[in-house]
C-alpha cells in the first residue's frame, strides 16, 4: 500500500508543495476522497465545503506556479469545529437552535487562518454547544472513533479528532473548556493543544463558558501544532480577555533536547479510577523522559479533587447566561407560541438538547438568590486554590505530566445514562482550564484492544514553547503518532 | 396618625459618547430603525464586548462631581432577565463593585438646605426599544424591536432614601441634571429619554426610624411627572394606611395623562437577576493618578458657580440658583456680563423676557436668536440711559426676529430715550394742564397721584421720555 497524501502531516505537505512535488488540488482531492471513504463510518463533518476547498487549492497552485512564496497552511486541507463562526458558512454548534445559523462575520481565528489561504473542508461535529466528552450530545449525528467504530471519539471536539485520526482532514481547530481538545486527541491518538487562556482570541468562538473556553489545534503531530499555534495566537482588540503578550515562533522550540527539564508528576492524577493500562503507558512515557535527561519529581496538587465540582458549577453558570441569547427573537430557530413568553419557552424547550438543558438548570440554580455564595462563589474560591497549587508547583518544575484521560475511549452509549460518570472523565483535564494554563495531549501508547492512550503535558501560563519542546522530544523518540487506524475495513 | 414620605431615586443618565459602550456603533438619537447595530450589540453568537474607555472616564467624573469615592478596582456583572429589547437576555451592568460609591449633593427647597446622599453610581448598557404595531402593547398583534439604543452607555445614579417630599425629589433631580450637564457627560435631554428616574416611595409615621413598604415607579422622564407621581403615591398610600390596609411592595407605572399610578408587577413576580461577574470583560483598574487627572479636568460645578454669582456678582440666592441650574444658562449669563452689562440686570433679563420667549418657542438657550453678546449690548444701552427699561422690552422683541445690533434697532426705530429737558418739559406742561384732577390730588397730599401724571407723559412721549427726569420735573413743577 503506497502512502497516500492524506496520511502526511501538514509540515511535510507544505514542503512538498513548496518543492512542487505535489499540487494543492491533488492533495485536496485526495483528502476529499478520504473524506468520502470514511465519512459514512466516522460522521465527523456537519458541513462539507468541497467546492470552496478545491477553488482555494487552485488559487494556491496558481500562486506557486507564479513563483510566489506561500504561507504554512496554504493549500493544506483542514476542518473547523462547528462552534467557530465562519462568515457565510453555517455554524450550528451541533444544536437544533442554530441549525440554520449563517454568521455574517468571521471569528478572529478564521481571519488569521484566511490570511494563509488554507483549504477549508468544512465544519466538524461536536457535543452540542461543546457540552460533553463524547460527541454523543451532537443533535445531528454521532461521530465514531476511527480506532473502533463502536467507541466514542471523545469530546467535545470529537469531529476534529476523528477527522485527523481518520485522515479526512490534515489539521483542525477545536475548542477546549474542560478538556474538549485534549481528551478527544487522547481517545483518537492525535495531538491536541489547549493554549493558555487568552493566547488565542475567542472572538467568534460561540461561548460555552467564557472564562474557560480556548481555541486550539488538533493535528497529526507536535510540529503541526506549533505551526498552527503560530498562525492563530496573538492579542486581539476584539477580545478583552486576550493576552497582550508577545508571540514567539513556537516552531523554534521544537528541539529534542529535554536535558535538565524538570518534570513534575502529581500523585493526585494517578489515583482511583485510572485504568492500569493508561497508568502504565503514562509512567513509561515519564520514564522515557528520565532516560532523555529530564529530572522527574513527585509533586502534589492538593486541590485537584475539588476541581471537577468547581468546574461543574462555574461552567454551567457561565453557560446558563451565555445561552440566554437563544430565544427565537432575532436569529436561530423559533417555535411559534401563543405569546412572547410561550414562544421563547417553546423554542428553548424544543431546540436545546438534554445535556444543554441540564447545564442551564445547574447554572441558574448556582446563580440564584440565596445559593450564589454556597455554590458559585465557593466554586470561584476553589478555582483560586487550584490555580495556587499550580503556581506553587511551577516554582520547582518546568512542566507537569499526567494522563489526559483516566481511560481509553469508551463505547458509544456506555456513559450516556450516567452524567456524573461522564463528568468524571474530565478529571485530568479540567484543572488546567480553571487555572488557565496550556496543556497538550499526545499519543503515548495503545491498550491491549488497540485503543490510543494520551499523555498530558501542562506548562506555565504563556509557556506553550516549553510544553511543545517536551512533547516534540518524546514524539521523536516514539512512533505512536505514525500509526494509522484501519477504519472498519473502509481504509483503502 | 401623621405620615412622613421617604423617597429615593434611581436616575438613569445616558452618556454623550460618540460610540456605544461595548462596540463601535454610533449612539446618535433618531436614526432609522436598526441602522446603528453590529453583531456585538445584537448579541450574536461568539461576539465579545470591549469597553469604551470614555464611559469609564465619564463614570469617574460623575462620581467625583457628586463627592463619591471612586473604586480603583471595579467590574462589570451580568444582570439576567428575558426581554426582547435585550438581545443577550442579560444587561451588562455593575453589581457589587460599582465605579463610584458614597457620595452626596446639596439641595435647597424654600430656602432650606439639605444634603442628599448617593449610594452609588454604576455604568451599564441601555436596552433597545419595542415598536408596537398598535398604539399600546395591549392592543398590538405584533411588535418589532429597534436595537439602535441597545448598548448606549448609561450611568445609574442611586440615592439614599433621603428625600421627604416631591419638591425635594425634584430639587435633587434638578441638581443631578445640572451636575451632569456641567461636567459634560450627558445631554440630559429628558424628552429624548436621556435622563429618567425610577422613584421609590414609602410612608412611615412621623418620628419612626423604620422604613415602610415601598412602591417603585419606573421611567419618569419629566420633572412635572416626577412631582405628580410622588404626590399621587403619597396620597394613595396615606389613604391605604388610614383605612387600615397594607402597602404592597410592587412596581407601578405613572400615567401622565390621568396623573395616577397603576400597579404593574408585584414583588412575587419580581425578577431574580442571578447576577454574576462578566467573564468577557476584565476588571476596570484605575490608577490614582488617572482619577486625579479627571478631578483636575472637572469644570466649576453648580454649587461653586452659584456661590460665585452671589458673592462676586451680588445676585440673590434665588437668582443665582436659577441661573446656575443649567450650565448653558450660566455660561450665557457669564457672556452677557462679559460685555460689561450689570449682573442683576443680566439675570433679570435672562430669567424674564428671554426665558419667556424660549419657553414660548420651545427652544433651548443655546439656540436663542438673541445671543448673549447682543443681550449684553442691549443692557449697556439701558445702563447708558439710551433707552429705558420699558423701551428695552420692545427692542428685545425686535431683536428676536431681527439680527441687527440693538443700537441699530434703536436708531432705525427712533427709540432713543428723550433726555432733552426742554422737550420733556413741554410734554409735562401739557399733561399738567390736561389733568387737573390728578394735579389736585397730588397737591392735596396724595403723592401716589404722580404716577398717573408720569404715565400720561410717558404715553405722550411714546415711552421715550426718561422716566426719572419726568418724575423729577413733575415734582418740581407741582412742589
Amino acid at each position: 500500500m503506497s502512502v497516500r497524501l492524506y496520511q502526511e502531516p501538514a509540515h511535510r505537505l507544505h514542503g512538498m508543495l513548496v518543492k512542487k512535488e505535489i499540487k494543492a488540488v491533488e492533495l485536496t482531492e485526495d483528502v476529499l476522497k478520504r473524506l468520502e471513504e470514511t465519512e459514512d463510518s466516522l460522521k465527523a463533518y456537519l458541513t462539507v465545503t468541497a467546492d470552496n476547498a478545491l477553488q482555494a487549492a487552485r488559487e494556491t497552485d496558481e500562486k506557486i506556479a507564479r513563483g510566489e512564496d506561500i504561507p504554512f497552511l496554504a493549500g493544506i486541507p483542514g476542518g473547523i469545529k462547528d462552534n467557530i463562526c465562519t462568515q457565510g458558512i453555517k455554524t450550528t454548534c451541533a444544536s437544533q437552535i442554530l441549525a440554520n445559523f449563517v454568521p455574517p462575520y468571521d471569528a478572529t481565528v478564521m481571519t488569521k487562518l484566511k490570511n494563509q489561504s488554507p483549504v477549508l473542508l468544512g465544519k466538524l461535529n461536536m457535543d452540542e454547544f461543546a457540552m460533553g466528552g463524547s460527541t454523543e450530545n451532537s443533535s445531528f449525528q454521532i461521530t465514531h472513533n476511527p480506532w473502533d467504530l463502536d467507541a466514542v471519539p471523545g469530546g467535545s471536539s470529537g469531529g476534529s479528532a476523528a477527522a485527523i485520526a481518520g485522515g479526512s482532514a490534515v489539521w483542525a481547530l477545536g475548542s477546549d473548556t474542560g478538556g474538549s481538545i485534549r481528551q478527544p486527541a487522547s481517545f483518537c491518538g492525535v495531538v491536541g493543544l489547549k493554549p493558555t487562556y487568552g493566547r488565542v482570541s475567542r472572538y467568534g468562538l460561540v461561548a460555552y463558558a467564557s472564562s474557560l473556553d480556548q481555541i486550539g489545534p488538533v493535528t497529526r503531530d507536535v510540529t503541526d501544532a506549533a505551526h498552527i499555534l503560530n498562525v492563530i495566537a496573538g492579542h486581539d482588540a476584539m477580545d478583552s480577555t486576550s493576552a497582550a503578550a508577545d508571540v514567539p515562533d513556537f516552531t523554534a522550540a521544537l528541539t529534542e533536547n529535554v536535558k535538565g527539564l524538570k518534570v513534575g508528576v502529581p500523585q493526585e492524577y494517578f489515583g482511583e479510577g485510572l485504568a492500569p493500562e493508561v497508568e502504565a503507558a503514562v509512567r513509561a512515557a515519564i520514564e522515557t523522559y528520565r532516560q532523555m535527561g529530564a529530572t522527574i519529581k513527585e509533586i502534589s496538587l492538593p486541590h485537584t479533587k475539588y476541581a471537577i465540582a468547581a468546574y461543574y458549577l462555574i461552567a454551567p453558570a457561565e453557560a446558563a447566561t451565555n445561552l440566554q441569547r437563544y430565544d427565537g427573537v432575532s436569529y436561530g430557530a423559533r417555535v411559534d407560541g401563543a405569546d412572547l413568553v410561550d414562544m421563547m419557552t417553546k423554542t428553548r424547550t424544543e431546540k436545546f438538547g438534554a445535556e444543554v438543558k441540564r447545564r442551564i438548570i445547574i447554572g441558574n440554580y448556582a446563580l440564584s438568590a440565596g445559593y450564589y455564595d454556597a455554590y458559585y462563589l465557593k466554586a470561584m474560591k476553589v478555582r483560586t486554590l487550584v490555580q495556587r497549587d499550580y503556581t506553587e508547583a511551577f516554582q520547582t518544575v518546568d512542566v507537569i505530566m499526567t494522563p489526559t484521560a483516566p481511560t481509553t475511549a469508551f463505547k458509544i452509549g456506555a456513559l450516556t445514562s450516567d452524567p456524573l460518570q461522564m463528568y468524571l472523565q474530565d478529571v485530568c483535564t479540567v484543572p488546567l482550564n480553571l487555572a488557565g494554563l496550556p496543556g497538550i495531549s499526545l499519543p503515548c501508547g495503545f491498550s491491549k484492544e488497540g485503543m490510543p492512550i494520551g499523555l498530558q503535558i501542562i506548562g506555565r501560563a504563556l509557556d506553550e514553547a516549553t510544553v511543545l519542546r517536551a512533547a516534540y522530544a518524546y514524539e521523536q523518540s516514539q512512533d505512536f503518532h505514525n500509526r494509522l487506524p484501519e477504519i472498519g475495513g473502509n481504509a483503502k | 396618625m401623621k405620615y412622613e414620605a421617604v423617597i429615593g431615586l434611581e436616575i438613569h443618565c445616558e452618556l454623550k459618547t460618540k460610540t456605544k459602550i461595548f462596540c463601535g456603533c454610533a449612539t446618535e438619537f433618531g436614526a432609522a430603525q436598526n441602522t446603528h447595530v453590529c453583531p456585538v450589540c445584537l448579541g450574536m453568537p461568539g461576539v465579545l464586548p470591549t469597553i469604551n474607555r470614555r464611559v469609564v472616564e465619564f463614570g469617574i467624573k460623575a462620581g467625583l462631581a457628586t463627592n463619591c469615592a471612586i473604586n480603583q478596582y471595579s467590574k462589570f456583572d451580568r444582570k439576567n432577565y428575558y426581554y426582547p429589547d435585550l438581545p443577550k437576555n442579560w444587561q451588562t451592568s455593575q453589581y457589587d463593585l460599582p465605579i463610584a460609591e458614597h457620595g452626596w449633593v446639596d439641595i435647597e427647597v424654600e430656602g432650606e438646605k439639605k444634603r442628599i446622599r448617593l449610594t452609588r453610581i454604576h455604568m451599564e448598557e441601555d436596552a433597545g426599544k419595542l415598536v408596537h404595531s398598535g398604539t399600546t402593547i395591549k392592543d398590538s398583534t405584533s411588535s418589532n424591536v429597534d436595537y439602535n439604543r441597545t448598548g448606549v452607555p448609561l450611568l445609574e445614579i442611586v440615592s439614599e432614601p433621603d428625600m421627604r417630599s416631591a419638591a425635594e425629589a425634584r430639587a435633587y433631580m434638578e441638581k443631578i441634571k445640572a451636575i451632569m450637564e456641567y461636567i459634560d457627560v450627558s445631554s440630559c435631554r429628558m424628552e429624548e429619554g436621556n435622563l429618567r428616574a425610577d422613584i421609590n416611595v414609602s410612608l412611615r409615621p412621623v418620628g419612626s426610624e423604620e422604613l415602610g413598604t415601598r412602591t417603585e415607579m419606573k421611567n419618569i422622564n419629566s420633572f412635572k411627572s416626577l412631582e405628580e407621581a410622588i404626590n399621587y403615591e403619597i396620597e394613595r398610600q396615606t389613604e391605604v394606611l388610614e383605612d387600615g390596609g397594607h402597602i404592597i411592595q410592587e412596581t407601578r407605572t405613572f400615567d401622565p395623562v390621568r396623573g395616577v399610578t397603576l400597579s404593574m408587577r408585584s414583588k412575587e413576580n419580581a425578577h431574580d437577576y442571578r447576577y454574576m461577574p462578566e467573564p468577557d470583560l476584565p476588571p476596570i483598574v484605575t490608577a490614582p493618578e488617572t482619577i486625579e487627572k479627571y478631578r483636575r479636568e472637572l469644570p466649576e460645578l453648580p454649587d461653586a458657580r452659584r456661590e460665585r454669582l452671589e458673592k462676586e456678582c451680588g445676585l440673590s440666592a434665588y437668582d443665582a440658583g436659577v441661573i446656575t441650574a443649567s450650565r448653558a444658562m450660566a455660561e450665557y449669563f457669564d457672556k452677557v456680563t462679559a460685555t460689561g452689562a450689570e449682573a442683576k440686570l443680566a439675570a433679570n433679563w435672562i430669567m424674564s423676557d428671554l426665558a419667556k420667549n424660549l419657553n414660548a418657542e420651545g427652544i433651548t438657550i443655546e439656540k436663542s436668536p438673541v445671543g448673549a453678546e447682543r443681550l449684553g449690548q442691549m443692557i449697556l444701552l439701558i445702563m447708558k440711559n439710551t433707552i429705558s427699561g420699558k423701551i428695552a422690552k420692545t427692542v428685545f422683541q425686535e431683536m428676536w426676529t431681527n439680527p441687527a445690533s440693538p443700537e441699530q434697532i434703536v436708531n432705525d426705530k427712533g427709540l432713543v430715550q428723550i433726555t432733552d429737558t426742554g422737550a420733556i418739559e413741554k410734554i409735562v406742561d401739557e399733561v399738567i394742564a390736561n389733568n387737573p384732577k390728578a394735579v389736585a390730588d397730588f397737591q392735596g397730599g396724595n403723592k401716589k397721584a404722580i404716577g398717573a401724571l408720569v404715565g400720561q407723559v410717558m404715553k405722550a412721549s411714546k415711552g421715550k421720555a426718561n422716566p426719572q427726569m419726568v418724575n423729577k420735573l413733575i415734582a418740581e413743577k407741582l412742589g
